[in-house]
């Protein structure tokens, strides 16, 4: 055990650990160079499109010090996104150190700080590292003193390198061996592993990924969770060590890091965060920090094609096996028939799983206007949590509304504090604290409704900011507010899939915006569409789609045919992924994108 | 009966809305010639030996070719194919090439019919579509070419130009009926991609085509047309009875024609179609190699595609939905019992709706059908 150093990398996105990654598994050998393709770890096709690390991952590596000693390093890679901050703690609770990645060019990002409290809650042994030095713009003196000021360590301990050239990797390894401490731990007390990501497999199934923080593990032992299912017996078919491949070993023992394989096919029995034990001498208490996660926005889910439903939820299935923060349920919408209430972690959780089921599982959906869930109490003091627009009660019953808090940090340069400041109000935020962390660096503090945050924040955020401004959130309460249903209505039939509920402030702008949306997505057809947003039977903004009035190809010749034909097939088939409401055809990608309203 | 197509890949300038294959420099003139000549040394056998109904110069401008280089066409397609004593001998002219002389030296070749690119007979139009001639050029080559003999005409129009109000569009309608010739295809403008019209209307130089005007036009023109005894035997096309474009039905009627010249698109009249590369130096070059070589060029040289069933099938009602001659149910039912069935389901609403319309056998599109012939289409093909 005490050639064991288990860490992890917390990092802005983009500022270089997967690079950084390839280059220690490429010092260490734990990968043959063939296998490395850029950016070993993100193995995820839409990971490598996204840039980002969806999910974590973990690796082993052989590190031959000069001692002579060799050292196994495990590293545990971690999400990037705030949408993922529960992985990244549990990812966080399976390590003893961690390297503070910074990018060099950069500086310090929101992001990092919340993760780095993070891992300082957990008493990791923080190596900091400043990256991309092997670049010109790296300054590499200020972002020094941005670590100092943040986490009160000698200049001398941070560490410089670049991903790129390689220069510095050596000096991780070692400081890596040198300053993490070894795991502590009882290989012979009752077993105690943590699970802090699963992974399905279409033929293993559902693979767990396990740091043992006390007892024995060996292969054929009988095993069960200590929160969910916990009077569920296992057995340990299988048990090893993440290298690029699951290597399989007869034991495994307190402070080391590997997988178990119990024969687990169905969803939902894996939960991150949740304790591996035996059946028989278990230990006392499960690992402290489980939680079953909450998703943050709900949205609908609906197939095209209403006869895909049953196929749908076998894929919702399949994701929930590698993606425990998904959660669903079966809905209904007068507009799209039979589907799945979802609820995910943020809205790129929500993108992601869209796009993994159009690609993983070729199922092309519908997703309807995002949500938070929100508390209503009625006059007769019912308390009701709403999770979809339809559920809010009538106004003459409904007393009224509460909708989630957040605490959102912005960290930018000061000359962009004016325009993020009116941002921020605009989207009902009150600035609690303004704090400089260097001269160059301000950390802006608000807080503001969730929901808020859900529709374009994001985006606007990083462009007014021109890319300097970095953002994390979590929630902090509920608050009384006052907000209005607002329904959509295409000719004249209501589309409860793009109903939201919106603060009565902002109602009439949010309709005319999605109004003026709708009628730039939304394909002519052979009549007239009226467009309305309402509020109850108020119409508070409109738009109208003329008729297709010509729809005719002026020259059909020789050469024309196969191009015009071919044409006419992709329209056809496009007007497969339409979804017929009332008499009008909205096209499915309409559904998400009437919310990019910027 | 199968027709020969010929490319001319030149032109003058460019027209602003123009997306055919041609390059404005006239110097590689010579080697495309010789390169097309091989084409139809080569590709003899492609009609199996069918005697040709028509011929057709297109382009580009094929009025830019000399009677000489004319009659080198002409000297090789009879040498290696039958052609009808009477077979329609088309040639696309510009009015700006149509000199006296010009139309005096083509009557002397086999050429019996001209398509002259008129467009318009206004000059703000012309010099917003780039066009090489000029108005009274427009007026004055009808006049000779009627003078010298060929009575067998026919003249390019488009309307929805946002330079042409309704009367000019009526005024240009007007002029075709004045002279009595006896064949008109009128175009819709169109923005077609990567033209300089879509740079235009992309940096706002151009307000985009507008729909109700060209909606609007296109009804005058049907009226207009109409009235005056012309039959609309389809879309864009509108003839005095029995003077339809021979080379141009074939089209739209199945049957075989072999394309010559780079981007020429060829049909065996069965399942294949196939298309030459639009690239002028490509071709030629392609066309030096040795005749074992050329089959192999599948994918350089040209490309081709096997058309399947439903693919057949949805070609047949997109070009037939657009002539007066309609869908045959029969036609369906030979092709398919499934094809018919799944016409015969489909075109309900669009006849409920008033835009289809069928006697017996025949479906055709109506007037308010023919404005949305594409969106039809498109809901009687057939998907895989
Ligand atoms: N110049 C330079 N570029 C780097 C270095 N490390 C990473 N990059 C580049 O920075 C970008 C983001 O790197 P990546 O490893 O994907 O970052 P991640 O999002 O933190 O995983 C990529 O374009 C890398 O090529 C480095 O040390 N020097
Ligand atoms: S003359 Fe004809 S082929 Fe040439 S650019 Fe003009 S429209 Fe196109
Ligand atoms: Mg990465």
């Amino acid at each position: 055990m005490k050639n064991i150093r288990n860490f992890c990398v917390i990092a802005h996105i983009d500022h270089g650990k997967s690079t950084l990654s390839d280059r220690l598994l490429e010092y260490t050998n734990a990968v043959s160079s063939r296998n490395l393709q850029a950016q070993t770890l993100d193995n995820m096709d839409l990971e490598r499109e996204r840039g980002i690390t969806i999910k974590s991952h973990a690796i082993q590596m052989s590190y031959a010090h000069p001692s002579g000693e060799i050292y196994t390093l495990n590293m545990i890679d971690t999400p990037g996104h705030v949408d993922f901050s529960y992985e990244v703690s549990r990812s966080i609770a399976a390590c003893e150190g961690a390297l503070l990645l910074i990018d060099a060019t950069q500086g310090i990002q929101a992001q990092t700080i919340s993760n780095l409290y993070l891992a300082i809650e957990h008493d990791l042994e923080i190596i900091p590292v400043l990256n991309k030095i092997d670049m010109e713009s790296a300054m590499i003196d200020e972002v020094a003193d941005q670590v100092i000021g943040l986490i009160g360590c000698k200049r001398e301990e941070i560490l410089m390198a670049s991903g790129k050239t390689g220069e510095g990797v050596m000096d991780i390894l070692e400081a890596i061996v040198q300053r993490i401490p070894a795991p502590k731990g009882d290989p012979d007390a009752p077993l105690q592993a943590l699970i802090f990501d699963s992974i399905f497999n279409p033929f293993r199934g559902v693979i767990a990924n396990i740091r043992l923080l006390n007892g024995t593990l060996r292969k054929g032992d009988k095993v069960r969770f200590f929160h969910n299912n916990p009077d569920k017996v296992y057995e340990a078919d299988e048990v090893g060590i993440l290298q690029m491949d699951f290597l399989p070993r007869q034991e495994l023992s307190a402070g080391n890091v590997g997988y178990i394989i119990s024969g687990i096919k169905a969803s939902k029995e894996i939960k991150v965060g949740d304790t591996v034990t035996h059946v028989h001498n278990p230990c006392a208490e499960g690992v402290k920090g489980f939680e079953d996660v909450k998703p943050m926005v709900f949205a609908g889910i609906f197939p095209i094609d209403n006869d895909d439903f049953e196929d749908l939820r076998d894929s919702l299935e399949k994701l929930q096996l590698n993606d425990a923060s998904l959660i669903f349920e079966p809905e209904t919408s007068a507009a799209l028939g039979f589907g799945f209430r979802c609820g995910f972690l943020g809205m790129l959780h929500l993108e992601i799983i869209q796009e993994r089921l159009s690609r993983e599982f070729n199922q092309d959906v519908i997703t309807t206007v995002p949500n938070v869930s929100y508390f209503a109490e009625t006059k007769k003091g019912e308390r009701l949590t709403i999770r979809t627009p339809a559920d809010l009660p009538d106004a003459t019953v409904l007393d009224f509304v509460e909708e989630p808090y957040i605490q959102a940090q912005v960290i930018t340069k000061p000359e962009y504090i004016g325009t993020i400041m009116t941002l921020c109000m605009e989207k009902r935020g009150i600035l609690t604290k303004q704090h400089y962390l260097t001269e160059e660096r301000v950390e802006l503090t608000f807080e503001m409704p969730l929901a808020e945050i859900v529709f374009d924040f994001y985006d606007r955020l990083k462009s007014i900011s021109r890319g300097y401004a970095s953002f994390d959130y979590y929630p902090i309460d509920y608050r009384q507010s006052d907000l209005v249903k607002m329904d959509i209505r295409l000719n004249n039939e209501p589309v409860d899939a793009l109903s939201a509920l919106v603060h009565r402030s902002k109602a009439e702008s949010f309709g005319r915006k999605i109004c003026k949306k709708l009628k730039d997505l939304l394909p002519r057809q052979q009549f007239v569409i009226a467009i309305q947003a309402a509020i109850g039977a108020k119409i508070i903004a409109r738009e109208t789609i003329s008729a297709l009035r010509k729809d005719v190809t002026a020259k059909c010749y020789g050469g024309d045919i196969t191009r015009k034909r071919k044409l006419l097939e992709k329209q056809k088939e496009g007007k497969k992924k339409m979804r017929q409401i009332g008499s009008v055809e909205v096209p499915q990608k309409a559904f998400l994108d009437v919310l990019k309203l910027d | 009966m199968p027709g020969i197509y010929l490319h001319i890949p030149f032109c003058k300038q460019a027209c602003h809305y123009c997306n055919f294959h041609f390059s404005t420099s006239l110097r590689h003139k010579p080697t495309m010639l010789e390169a097309m000549l091989q084409e139809i040394r080569l590709r003899r056998d492609y009609l199996q030996g069918a005697t040709l109904d028509s011929i057709y110069f297109g382009g580009g401008t094929p009025s830019l070719l000399s009677t000489a280089e004319l009659m080198r066409f002409f000297d090789t397609i009879f040498h290696y194919f039958a052609v009808a004593p009477d077979a329609e001998i088309t040639l696309e002219a510009n009015p700006d090439d149509l000199t006296v002389d010009k139309i005096a030296a083509l009557r002397q070749t086999p050429v019996n019919r001209l398509s002259i690119g008129i467009q318009s007979f206004a000059e703000v139009d012309l010099q917003w579509m780039n066009r090489a001639h000029r108005a009274d050029e427009a007026q004055i080559c009808i006049e000779n070419a009627l003078a010298a003999g060929f009575d067998n005409l026919t003249v390019d129009l488009i309307y929805g130009a946002p330079t042409m109000p309704d009367a000019q569009w009526i005024a240009n309608i007007q002029k075709v009926l004045d002279y009595g010739i006896p064949h008109v295809s009128c175009y819709a403008l169109t923005v077609e991609p990567e033209t300089a019209l879509a740079h235009f209307v992309k940096t706002g130089k151009t307000r985009p085509v507008d729909e109700e005007q060209a909606a609007r036009q296109f009804e005058i023109l049907v009226q207009m047309l109409q009235t005056h005894g012309y039959e609309h035997y389809e879309i864009s096309n509108f003839a005095l009875p029995g003077r339809y474009a021979r080379h141009n039905s074939s089209y739209w009627s199945g049957e075989a024609y072999l394309g010559i010249g780079p981007s020429a698109h060829s049909f065996d009249g069965g399942l294949v179609r196939r298309w030459n590369v639009a690239h002028n130096a490509h071709y030629w070059q392609y066309m030096a190699t040795t005749p074992e070589a050329l089959s192999q060029l599948q994918g350089t040289l040209f490309e081709q595609e096997v058309l399947s069933p439903a693919q057949r099938y949805n070609e047949y009602v997109m070009t037939a939905l657009r002539t007066m001659w309609g869908v045959q149910a029969d036609h369906l039912w030979r092709m398919h019992e499934a094809f018919a069935a799944h016409f015969e389901q489909k075109v309900q609403p669009f006849i409920r709706a008033g835009q289809v319309q069928h006697f017996d056998q025949t479906y055709t599109l109506t007037a308010a059908g023919k404005l949305l012939a594409d969106f039809i289409a498109a809901e009687l093909f057939f998907e895989n």
